[in-house]
């Protein structure tokens, strides 16, 4: 028998895969508070928001602490909020979309351009406009899934790509919003307004936080939405385990890039023209956005619904700090801090499986 | 008798590396077969190819008699064959339940579950929970739990109940004690047995000899890349198992034992 010991002895001490590790846990009020986090990741940001309207409705009063200033949050933060949910199923797969902001503003672009220069039917040059921001992200899904590129490679590349695309294609030409409204005012759809009391509400805002909701009923409800953070968590277990990741990254992608064309809609409702030069802020805007909102860049953690409260910081940082008179480079300066807190919160959240 | 499932002249390189040599395997219905050998011998390619995970370079696989080939692990877990991967492949950060039905959700009886695509929740959560406890392994107060909360046996644990779950032609474990405990290791061992006597066959590569002469019809030593030879635990002891392994012994009879 002493050949088996030896050479059990000699196989664990050779042993190259560790299959799993055991881990000891400790209990205490901040393992606790870890532990909840853990477990409701867009806790973080809620609280973050909540405390920042309270501290800027106590510095500024009525004047910021208003239904209307409230909702005009809500306003300017639409776009953001709509290409932010986009780029939150991106990087949930550990992926992300350079792209978004591109794929946004073409789309608008193909909106009016085949409204107005083809003279096709506006709800048909809407759906072309949405087509073209999903084969855009269906672009993004292959390349990544198939030739196996690295997300940012990709969506670096076809950024360049689809904004170049979009200045050729559109000559540089703005449409007027006179010109939509007076033809087309459907595209203007997203900009329609409506007012509960003192709030004002737009088409877009609804969609925006409807959209939110929708996705985050998906992702939580579906096999689809479970395969989305399997993927993002560990995609060579997730394949093991029967998920096609392929296909759930194209999906994402594509999805991604569905929702994008609808962005490009309501870019059009916000600004009232169709522009080429619109939205080019929209890429790092809608990271910020995730990021605060608490969703690991790494994948597979994290709740879209965060995602709208951290557009929804920034939004309330703007608009607070623009209501107190503060230089706008105060803005930039706070997100910026956010952002290293986010992702601090973060680190220390995924700890709790160490 | 045809053995349920077979593989004759595998090879599969990664590189340089040749992990499979002209590989040949036979499963027989009913058996529990131990497939032994060093490190690096190529035992869990072996099984990644017999499961879909690994695309053979060449070579051919039947199941029943019939040539199969998976594209996907999806495919061989369609046809029956459910395996426990030496790396577990669980997503750390969801749930125990979510994991066991990892491509095969239920979805909910009616219009949210056929239109909708909703998932039922409750109805995962009751099976998984049933299954842990028929295991035994388990001292898990939530289902929801996080698997990277586990520890790692119960990590290995929950891998087990689901192929024991969902295994209905063939179930293969790779070192499924290798994380566990003394006591934990013994109740996979009765879980071997438990899915034997329900006439499914299993295919177990462990390193521990006392658990593969304890529970294996027959044995089959991989080394190098291949198939040395197939023995009865029964005509052999530990050591010459050993030692044929490591090469220190060249075996007298080969595929003997059947
Ligand atoms: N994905 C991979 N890429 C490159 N080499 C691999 C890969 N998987 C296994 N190998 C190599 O193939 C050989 C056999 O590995 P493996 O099947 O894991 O052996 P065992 O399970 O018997 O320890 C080893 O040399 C290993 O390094
Ligand atoms: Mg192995």
């Amino acid at each position: 028998m002493t050949g088996e010991s030896d050479y059990e002895t000699s196989v664990r001490e050779r042993r190259t895969e560790t299959p799993a590790e055991f881990g000891s846990r400790r209990a205490g009020l901040m393992t606790r508070v870890q532990n909840t986090l853990h477990a409701t990741p867009a806790l973080v940001p809620l609280i973050v928001l909540i405390a920042s309207i309270a501290i800027f409705g106590l510095l500024i009063g009525d004047r910021f602490f208003s239904p209307f200033s409230l909702t005009l949050v809500l306003q300017q933060v639409q776009i953001v909020g709509i290409v932010a949910a986009a780029q939150s199923l991106v990087i949930l797969t550990a992926g992300i979309d350079l792209s978004v902001g591109a794929i946004t503003v073409l789309s608008s672009v193909v909106m009016g351009q085949f409204a107005f220069r083809y003279g096709i039917p506006v709800p048909l040059a809407l759906a072309c406009g949405l087509g073209c921001g999903a084969l855009c992200g269906a672009i993004n899904g292959t390349l990544v899934a198939k030739m196996k590129l690295p997300p940012f490679i990709v969506t670096l590349g076809t950024w360049q790509v689809f904004l170049a695309t979009n200045y050729l294609y559109s000559r540089n030409e703005t449409i007027r919003a006179q010109d939509i409204q007076a033809e087309a005012s459907l595209l203007q759809l997203f900009g329609a307004k409506f007012q509960i009391g003192g709030a004002v509400f737009t088409v877009g805002v609804v969609f925006m936080v409807v959209l939110v909701l929708g996705l985050a009923w998906i992702l939580r409800s579906t096999a689809w939405g479970r395969h989305v953070y399997a993927v993002g968590d560990d995609a060579e277990a997730a394949q093991l385990s029967g998920v096609n990741a392929d296909r759930t990254l194209i999906g994402v992608y594509t999805l991604a890039g569905l929702i994008c064309g609808f962005a490009g809609w309501a870019l059009i409702g916000r600004i009232g023209s169709v522009s080429p030069t619109s939205a080019y802020e929209a890429n790092i805007e809608s990271i910020t956005a995730v990021v605060i909102g608490g969703i690991s860049l790494f994948g597979g953690r994290g709740s879209i619904l965060g995602t709208l409260f951290g557009a929804l910081i920034v939004g309330v940082f703007s608009l607070g700090l623009r209501l107190m008179g503060a230089d706008a480079q105060w803005t930039y300066f706070f997100i910026g801090v956010l952002i290293i807190a986010a992702v601090a919160v973060d680190q220390w959240i995924r700890k709790v499986s160490a | 008798m045809t053995p349920i499932l077979s593989a004759k002249g595998l090879v599969k390189h990664y590189g340089r590396v040749t992990a499979l040599d002209h590989c040949d395997f036979e499963l027989y219905p009913g058996e529990v077969l131990a497939v032994i050998g060093d490190n690096g011998a190529g035992k869990s390619t072996l099984i990644k190819a017999l499961s879909g995970a690994v695309i053979p370079d060449e070579g051919e696989i039947r199941l029943n008699g019939e040539p199969v080939r998976f594209a996907t692990p999806h495919d061989a877990r369609r046809a029956g064959i459910e395996t426990v991967y030496q790396t577990l492949a669980m997503s750390p950060a969801l749930s125990i339940a979510d994991n066991m039905f990892m491509g095969r959700e239920i979805r909910k009886p009616g219009f949210m579950g056929r239109v909708l695509r909703q998932l039922d929740h409750k109805e995962m959560e009751r099976f998984a929970r049933e299954k842990l406890n028929d295991l035994g392994l388990m001292t898990i107060q939530n289902i929801n739990q996080p698997v990277e909360t586990l520890s790692g046996g119960q990590r290995q644990g929950v891998a087990v109940a689901r192929a024991a779950a969902f295994g209905s032609k063939v179930v293969i474990l790779d070192e499924p004690t290798a994380a566990l405990g003394v006591k934990e290791s013994r109740r996979v061992l009765e879980l071997i047995q438990d899915v034997r006597a329900k006439g499914i066959p299993i295919i177990l590569i462990s390193h521990n000899m006392p658990h593969v002469f304890e529970v294996a019809d027959r044995v089959h030593v991989h080394r190098l890349g291949r198939r040395l030879c197939v023995i009865d635990p029964k005509n052999h002891s530990m050591s010459d198992a050993v030692a044929y392994m490591t090469g220190a012994k060249a075996p007298e009879e080969e595929l003997n034992a059947v």
